[in-house]
């Protein structure tokens, strides 16, 4: 196998962002998942987001670990460099590039069996530190590289293609988020792009760690009936606790909403988030209700989606490192080095 | 130790403890030399025992004619004298507990009035301790005249009960003008300030914490703007070595000079990334503070056992640049030497350190600092570099060296590239080609070949008949030195070769060419430096003689003597 490159076509009547680029400069190689992966869609998401946004390409850095999902980074944003570390390690190389250059847009993508199972740890101390980073899993419950075997996300019950039933409980990755102190949690299916676009935008602009726990089907491994993360299930089993509209800044808000039914959201950035809540009992702004909410509904057997969790006024890592402003990695080395002056006064202590 | 420094006589400490906080005993020992020898002699001249417990193991320590202090407070088991050690009783406890109050000062102030002792015994400067003492407590006066009151007491209790001096007595010189006493680890970690590293990721584990406690230390003295309180750097304490190094990795692939500190068990976890970096070709400096392996083995004993795991780290054709510094000195000119190598060459480089050199206090000659000094960013396109180019290819040769251009991100959409730990062709793109593979192989060992003619050569002292050579690497620096004069003292005149990289120069090939044998001196039980020289150079193992120390304490001079005598003691005439 080698590396195809997609056909560039450009239309003279594409539109353009506040960049003057087109969707098409947001794109990337050719992908080479089977016909019909969830994870294509989420990359096209991800081109719309981005693209919507107007981020200047080269200023987007793509990161993943191991897996069908980690793939995914060669086929979104060109423009942009891309890591594919190892397996479940992204979020340590998230944070060296974060930490070395604060003004990257870090993108992270990731699948269930790189965050949930070898990545678990990673995953939970990248939340904790609050990185600056969208983290994607690309949640399939299986192993799709290696055939077929379950990984952490599968459900109880569900039945793989050779017809081995999972007898342990899954991990979720949004109740892990919401114990690890993630400041953006939300969850959704490939197949919502209408979801996914304004959530990806949001997380994009949330300072601090943005999770979103996309549904994405495994059309070859699990994709078939008594499988809890196939198309069929997922469109019948998830349904949106919050539906959000992402403004983003200098736009007024237009749209009218019910009285009670919309919750403001200021990013840091300016955006508002305007979340609408499916039902009043809903709290997404404080960590023990969504807990007990998605927890109780899980149990019901129905995974809700949207953005499920946000504390706007986090703090991310360069925040409480008090970080200078400008990136670590554009300071020369010599206007960093004390010099041959400050030597002997460091040296004094050591007479 | 810093008083008969401060007297201008050579001295080094070392300390032997063990991996707990309180409750089990430890040793410091110290070497006074007229000859400026700093390492570690063998045998002791004078033992000040403070532990009951062990009182016949120090006892044995002491060479005929030595002299063991103890705290006569308690009788003492009259089995344990020697007929050929003199032995002086100081009522140490029965002194404090008279005259301090409070359990805490009771204890404290018994090892300082035993300092005062052999102050009395060996004739150091009192007006030295007093100055030093000042120092120490510049802000809290009050402990000086306590600490004074002490070291009176057991200074008058010795001249009264004892004749003073004894024999081995230190007498004032003027040795240790332009030197300063630094451990290997603070000396590291000011090469990082100097070499202007700002990312440190790590992962605490002993004998390796103090250089990243040391690197935050240094930089909130002088890598804080003082208007804003804004730092130019970030430290991150990963959750583990696995994340240490992969952060290390990404803030050097995002254009930061970034480092970690760990010791063997952290290496073994970094490993699978070591092999990543290798082949991805991102620059990382870290720091091996090696401790006695293998597994937990014995966490605060020194050894030189990760030779082979460093060079050779991770799965796959690897090799890995090391440094070897031999004392604080060279940890300071290691550390700044690694940045500029990782950068040139595009791959991990690995300071190996000891615990020897990174926790003990080392007399060594003051750093300097060249301010024309030239940072080595290496090959790195930006905006403007790629104004001018036509096509560029990320692992695309053009130099011939080896060594490819890279770009960073954030900067410009035509230097983007994809990095990948599969495989990738030329522009970095994904292929599974065996041909392309097979190049790609061959150009990282072009990149090895110049990377040997980059990094630091060997110090080498050769003089005309001598058949045989000493070859050492680090912390052996010092004795193998001193035992290479007592051997010439024996007529075992030899050569002395300390290598102080991997790759292996020319230099060193030369060197172990012209000598028929070749004694290569390491602290671990497998030979691992000989090993590597052996498949490095294809040598005839029959012409290296191992001498192997790895007790897990610091090499003396002695053993090292003894250690190359058994070995010519059994040589079969031909």
């Amino acid at each position: 196998m080698s590396y195809i490159s997609k056909p560039r076509i450009d239309h003279p009547g594409l539109k353009q962002n506040a960049l003057g680029l087109t969707r098409r400069d947001y794109e990337g190689g050719m992908s080479t998942l089977c016909a019909g992966c969830g994870h294509d869609s989420v990359t096209a998401a991800l081109v719309q987001a981005c693209w919507e946004l107007a981020i200047p390409p080269e200023r987007v850095a793509k990161l993943s670990g191991i897996g069908c999902s980690s793939k995914t980074p060669a086929y979104f944003v060109s423009g942009a460099h891309g890591l594919n570390s190892v397996h479940g390690r992204m979020p340590s190389v998230a944070t060296g590039a974060a930490a070395a250059n604060r003004d990257l847009h870090c993108i992270g993508i990731s699948g269930d069996g790189d965050s949930l199972s070898i990545g678990m740890g990673q995953f939970c101390h990248a939340m904790r530190r609050n990185l600056d980073l969208l983290y994607l899993i690309e949640n399939n419950g299986v192993y799709g590289l290696t055939k077929g075997q379950f990984s952490a996300s599968a459900d109880r019950g569900t039945k793989a293609k050779k017809g081995e039933v999972n007898q342990q409980p899954p991990i979720d990755p949004v109740l892990t988020a919401l114990a690890a102190g993630a400041t953006f949690i939300a969850r959704s299916f490939s197949g919502d792009k209408a979801q996914l676009v304004p959530l990806m935008k949001a997380g994009l602009r949330h300072r601090g760690f943005a999770l979103i726990d996309v549904l994405s089907p495994c059309v070859t491994f699990n994709d078939h009936e008594d499988s809890t993360k196939s198309y069929a299930f997922t469109r019948q089993y998830y349904h949106p606790a919050v539906n959000m509209d992402f403004v983003p800044p200098a736009e007024e808000i237009r749209t009218a909403y019910d009285e009670g039914e919309a919750m403001e959201v200021r990013l840091h950035d300016g955006s508002e988030l305007v979340l609408r809540k499916t039902d009043e009992a809903y709290d997404p702004g404080n960590r023990a209700n969504a807990f007990q909410y998605i927890r109780q509904h899980l149990d019901q057997g129905e995974f809700l989606t949207g953005l499920l969790y946000v504390d706007p006024e986090s703090r991310e890592m360069h925040d409480l490192n008090q970080t200078v402003e400008r990136p670590l990695a554009s300071l020369a080395p010599d206007s960093l080095c004390p010099g041959s002056s400050a030597l002997p006064d460091i040296l004094a202590r050591y007479r | 130790m810093k008083s008969i420094f401060r007297m201008g006589v050579p001295v080094v400490g070392k300390n032997f403890f063990p991996s707990n906080i309180q409750g089990l005993p430890t040793w410091y020992e110290i070497r006074v030399s007229g000859e400026k020898h700093l390492a570690r002699r063998d045998g002791v001249d004078v033992m000040v025992a403070m532990n009951a417990q062990t009182y016949a193991e120090d006892l044995a320590c002491v060479v005929p004619g030595g002299v063991l202090i103890y705290d006569s407070t308690w009788p003492r088991s009259g089995e344990l004298d020697r007929d050929d050690v003199q032995v002086l009783g100081i009522p140490l406890s029965a002194m404090c507990n008279e005259a301090f109050d409070g359990v805490r000062a009771r204890i404290l102030m018994k090892n300082v009035a035993y300092v005062g002792a052999l102050a009395a015994l060996l004739d150091l400067d009192l007006a030295v301790i007093r100055q030093l003492l000042e120092e120490t407590f510049a802000s809290k006066p009050a402990l000086v005249e306590a600490n004074l009151k002490a070291i009176h007491m057991g200074h008058d209790y010795a001249s009264t009960h004892f004749a003073c001096p004894l024999t081995a007595r230190v007498e004032a010189a003027e040795d240790t003008a332009g030197h300063i006493m630094i451990d290997g680890n603070t000396a590291a970690a000011l090469g990082c300030l100097y070499a202007g590293a700002t990312v440190g990721a790590w992962y605490p584990i002993t004998p390796s914490t103090s250089l990243m406690d040391a690197f935050r230390s240094f930089c909130s003295r002088h890598r804080v703007d003082e208007a804003s309180g804004q730092r130019n750097y970030c430290v991150v304490q990963a959750e583990d070595e696995l994340a240490a190094i992969g952060m290390v990795l990404g803030a050097s692939w995002a254009g930061a000079r970034a480092f970690t500190a760990t010791s063997g068990p952290g290496i073994s976890l970094m490993s699978e990334f070591l092999g990543f970096g290798y082949f991805t070709e991102l620059p990382a400096v870290l720091f091996n503070v090696q401790r006695v392996g293998p597994s937990t083995g014995l966490p605060t004993r020194t050894q030189q056992a990760d030779i082979l795991s460093c060079a050779y780290a991770s799965h796959g054709d690897t090799r890995h640049v090391l440094l070897f510094p031999a004392n604080p000195g060279e940890c300071f000119e290691h550390a700044v030497a690694a940045f500029d190598l990782a950068e040139r060459l595009q791959t991990p480089v690995i300071v190996m350190s000891d615990l020897d050199i990174g926790m003990n206090d080392w007399m060594c000659p003051e750093f300097e600092w060249d301010d024309d000094r030239h940072f080595d960013r290496g090959k790195v396109l930006g905006p403007a570099e790629l104004d001018r180019i036509e096509e560029w290819g990320r692992y695309r040769d053009v130099d011939g060296d080896g060594i490819p251009w890279r770009t960073l991100p954030g900067q410009d959409v035509r230097g983007a590239y994809f990095t990948r730990g599969s495989g990738h062709d030329e522009f970095a793109r994904y292929t599974e080609n065996g041909d392309v593979y097979r190049e790609l192989m061959q150009r990282l060992d072009a990149k090895w070949k110049t990377a040997a003619g980059l990094v630091p050569g060997a110090e080498i002292d050769e003089h005309a008949g001598a058949a045989a050579g000493l070859v050492t690497v680090g912390s052996c620096a010092d004795a193998a030195l001193e035992a290479r004069e007592l051997l010439a003292g024996e007529s075992m005149p030899m050569d002395y070769c300390r290598i102080r990289a991997f790759p292996f120069g020319e230099d060193i090939r030369g060197f172990l060419e012209r000598h028929e044998v070749c004694y290569v001196l390491e602290q671990n039980r497998d030979g691992q430096l000989k090993s590597l020289i052996v498949n490095e150079f294809g040598i005839d193992p029959a012409r290296l003689r191992s001498v192997l120390i790895y007790d897990g304490l610091p090499v003396s001079a002695g053993s090292v003597a003894s250690g190359i005598r058994a070995w010519t003691k059994n040589e079969v005439p031909a």
